[in-house]
């Protein structure tokens, strides 16, 4: 498999270029806005097992029937509670497990059934980042070396020889060409990740998932590396899922967020719309959870929604709106009738009976469910 | 080859993120900054390096290399000492008592540890050969061992369900079971000829089968367990990710972890099975007379422990500085593989 030649004056020289070898007898690259990714009704059960005999106990229903769309080029933020199941849905799509329900398309093609084989082409397009840069590079391998496994691993011989061209990598990444021979344990944090970014972009690949990419590092270090990552986003015309649960990283790299709440979207919308009018009261209680570092901004912030108790267990989640035990809004239809996930306004979709920010849409029903309080803000 | 981002931090993009880091330094090049080849240490180096320090441990290894040399050259000194572990002394023997002429068990120029009781063999040159089948069987044994724990234990802890329950069941069981009672049994009904091999060679054999067979639980369960935690490490996901198959994770990602574990359970192993051996051979069921061995002369010097003591002691000793040296050595194996461990 040949490179691509690279150095275009536009580019200049960036590992973007898209190989013309590489997509031939596949499907045309998505155009910028086009869908890239659509995942429909996916779902992902843990079964529980007991005894001696292995008998199926019950399942966690990690994602619970998720319905989305991620446009070439764009950056689509996923939030949500630690157990939401936000990595879990970054793990399937990047096929790492295995559905139990529910379809992915990749530029049109149904990937959810494909095995190790048949994947492993698509594996240059898809690649994942991740969240813990200590456990995500083999300890006993150079940095050489895990960047250069995806060229050996993919039988791909770069132009110039694979040592070249991890070198190249790794100064794209802001890392020293000399860094080569050196092993993961010498690195901090941070140059771990860039490690880690260079081993997901070595293939140049279309979409790549990023689970928690900075959460674990300082945060001096967090600015670098998300910037980092939005350089190298409009370099190569990358396309971003991006797991996070920081909504301050979240708003600043994402063009359109979906919230998650045990295994469902409960909103999906553009970041503007959704910073400026979230419609999901669980929206805004995780908005109004963020901390605003400047005093004289503070009183902007209407009220202070406290969310009471946990995530209930999603072995056994809540019936009709999984979210209706913590709401404050919530009515007996919310007991009921889970809302289906609906476009309220362009750009904006909901799963809610009584959205904020909008019409109520059971405004009959009444009777109230949930625990949940508004502490207004008093100072 | 320019890089097309030469300051992938300096961009001052007006984020909260960014904001709370105004005077980050540029990590990057803090590393990069360094002039002249840089060599990287690799973990097994780190090691290495801890190990030359620790002089218990080296100390240890020098009696191992030591023990090697001797028993590969066993024929080529007692040659040159002019002695044969087999040939006896009758002349060197009291014929009143059956004990050694002379003070301490007869030792002279000539038989530098005296002679046995009896028939008068060469104790030095018997010592020397007895180092080759302790230290076979050490070996072996050792290899049989983890190698079948290596392999079993792998792939239990990698594939998980009914293969790591028949797997761990089976090591329960083999760790419950009276190995040296099944080795004596086994021994009784043996045939005396296997193989194309006759005497002393078919019961080191077997011994070597037996003490490994049952020592592979020993490993097996450790691998497992290192398996298991590794199996769930990022960066084997990060091979799955690009489109690694089980064997590249298996040997590629895993095995490399699993070596400083496996390095340091054969150590410690060696020596178990070296007293094991001569365990065996002093009940009678290690290695046929007149085949020397450490274990069968201790069993033969009990009957002269107070006529000729140095008959009990000079194997004795031998064991018991072999056991120490790979204890000593395993230890400092052990911490320099390891920095968690204590000392």
């Amino acid at each position: 498999m040949s490179n691509p030649v690279r150095g275009d004056g536009e580019r200049d020289g960036g590992v973007g270029s898209s190989d013309p070898g590489r997509t031939a007898g596949r499907a045309e690259d998505a155009a910028p806005g086009e869908v890239l990714l659509k995942v429909t009704g996916l779902r992902k059960h843990f079964p529980i097992r007991k005894g001696l005999l292995q008998r199926r106990a019950g399942a966690v229903r990690a994602v619970d029937g998720v319905d989305f769309e991620v446009r070439s080029g764009e950056t689509l933020g996923v939030v949500g509670e630690s157990g939401c199941g936000k990595s879990t849905m970054g793990r399937l799509i990047t096929r790492l497990l295995e559905p139990t329900a529910g379809t992915i398309e990749f530029e049109g093609e149904d990937i959810t059934r494909l095995g190790v084989r048949g994947m492993r082409p698509l594996r240059r397009d898809v690649q994942m980042i991740f969240q813990d840069p200590y456990s995500s590079l083999n300890p006993r391998h150079t940095t050489g070396t895990i960047i250069g496994a995806p060229f050996r691993l993919q039988g791909v011989e770069p132009e110039g020889g694979i040592k070249k061209e991890v070198q190249r990598l790794l100064s794209v990444v802001g890392l020293s060409p000399e860094h080569y021979n050196r092993y993961p344990n010498e690195f901090s944090g941070g140059q771990r990740q860039r490690i880690g970014i260079a081993r997901a972009l070595a293939l140049r690949p279309k979409l790549v998932v990023a689970d928690e990419p900075v959460s674990a590092l300082d945060v001096s270090i967090q600015a670098q590396v998300v910037n980092l990552m939005d350089d190298l986003q409009r370099e190569l015309g990358l396309t971003y899922v991006i797991i996070a649960h920081d909504l301050s990283v979240v708003r600043h790299v994402s063009d359109r967020i979906a919230v998650m709440y045990l295994g469902r979207i409960v909103e999906l919308a553009d970041r503007e719309l959704l910073y400026r009018a979230p419609m999901h009261p669980y929206t805004k209680a995780l908005m109004s959870a963020v901390p605003i570092p400047d005093p004289r901004r503070r009183k902007d912030r209407s009220e202070r929604v406290r969310l009471e108790g946990d995530v209930p267990s999603p072995i056994a989640p809540p019936s009709g709106c999984r979210f209706h035990t913590r709401c404050w809004k919530a009515t007996t239809v919310c007991t009921t009738a889970e809302p289906p996930l609906e476009e309220l306004r362009p750009g904006q979709q909901v799963a809610c009976h009584h959205p904020e920010n909008a019409v109520d849409r059971a405004p009959r029903d009444s009777g109230v469910a949930g625990t949940a309080q508004v502490v207004p803000t008093r100072r | 080859m320019t890089a097309p981002l030469h300051e992938p931090t300096a961009k001052a993009a007006p984020s909260p993120v960014a904001e709370a880091a105004p005077g980050a330094v540029d990590e990057a090049a803090a590393v990069g900054g360094d002039t002249g080849p840089v060599q990287g240490r690799s973990p097994a180096r780190i090691a290495w390096e801890r190990l030359k320090r620790d002089r218990l441990a080296l100390t240890g290894g020098a009696v191992i290399l030591a023990l090697i040399v001797i028993a590969v050259l066993a024929p080529v000194i007692s040659n040159l000492v002019g002695q044969d572990p087999d040939v006896f002394h009758e002349d060197r023997i009291d014929p009143l008592f059956g004990t050694p002429k002379g003070s301490l068990g007869g030792i002279s120029g000539e038989h530098l540890l005296g002679v046995e009781p009896v028939n008068g063999r060469d104790i030095f040159a018997r010592i020397l050969h007895g180092a080759r089948i302790s230290l076979l069987v050490g070996f072996l044994s050792a290899l049989v061992a983890v190698v079948l724990g290596t392999v079993l234990g792998i792939v239990a802890g990698f594939f998980g369900g009914w293969v790591d329950a028949a797997i761990s069941r089976v090591m329960d069981g083999l760790l419950a079971f009276p190995q040296l009672l099944f080795i004596i049994a086994l021994v009784s009904v043996m045939p005396n000829d296997m193989l194309g091999m006759t005497g002393s060679s078919v019961r080191v054999f077997v011994m070597i089968l037996v003490i490994g067979f049952f020592g592979w639980p020993y490993i097996g369960r450790v691998v497992r367990g290192q398996t298991l935690s590794m199996r769930e490490r990022e960066y084997v996901e990060a091979a799955r990710a690009l489109g690694a198959g089980r064997l590249h994770i298996l040997a590629k990602e895993l095995l490399p972890n699993l070596v400083a574990p496996i390095v340091v359970y054969t150590t410690m192993m060696i020596p178990t099975n070296i007293l094991t051996e001569a365990a065996l051979s002093f009940l009678g069921v290690g290695v046929k007379p007149p085949t020397a061995s450490w274990g069968q002369m201790l069993s033969n010097a009990i009957d002269y422990y107070d006529s000729d003591p140095l008959y009990m002691i000079v194997p004795g000793v031998a064991i018991f500085t072999t056991v120490l040296a790979f204890n000593l050595f395993g230890d400092g194996v052990r911490d320099a593989l390891d920095p968690k461990s204590s000392r």
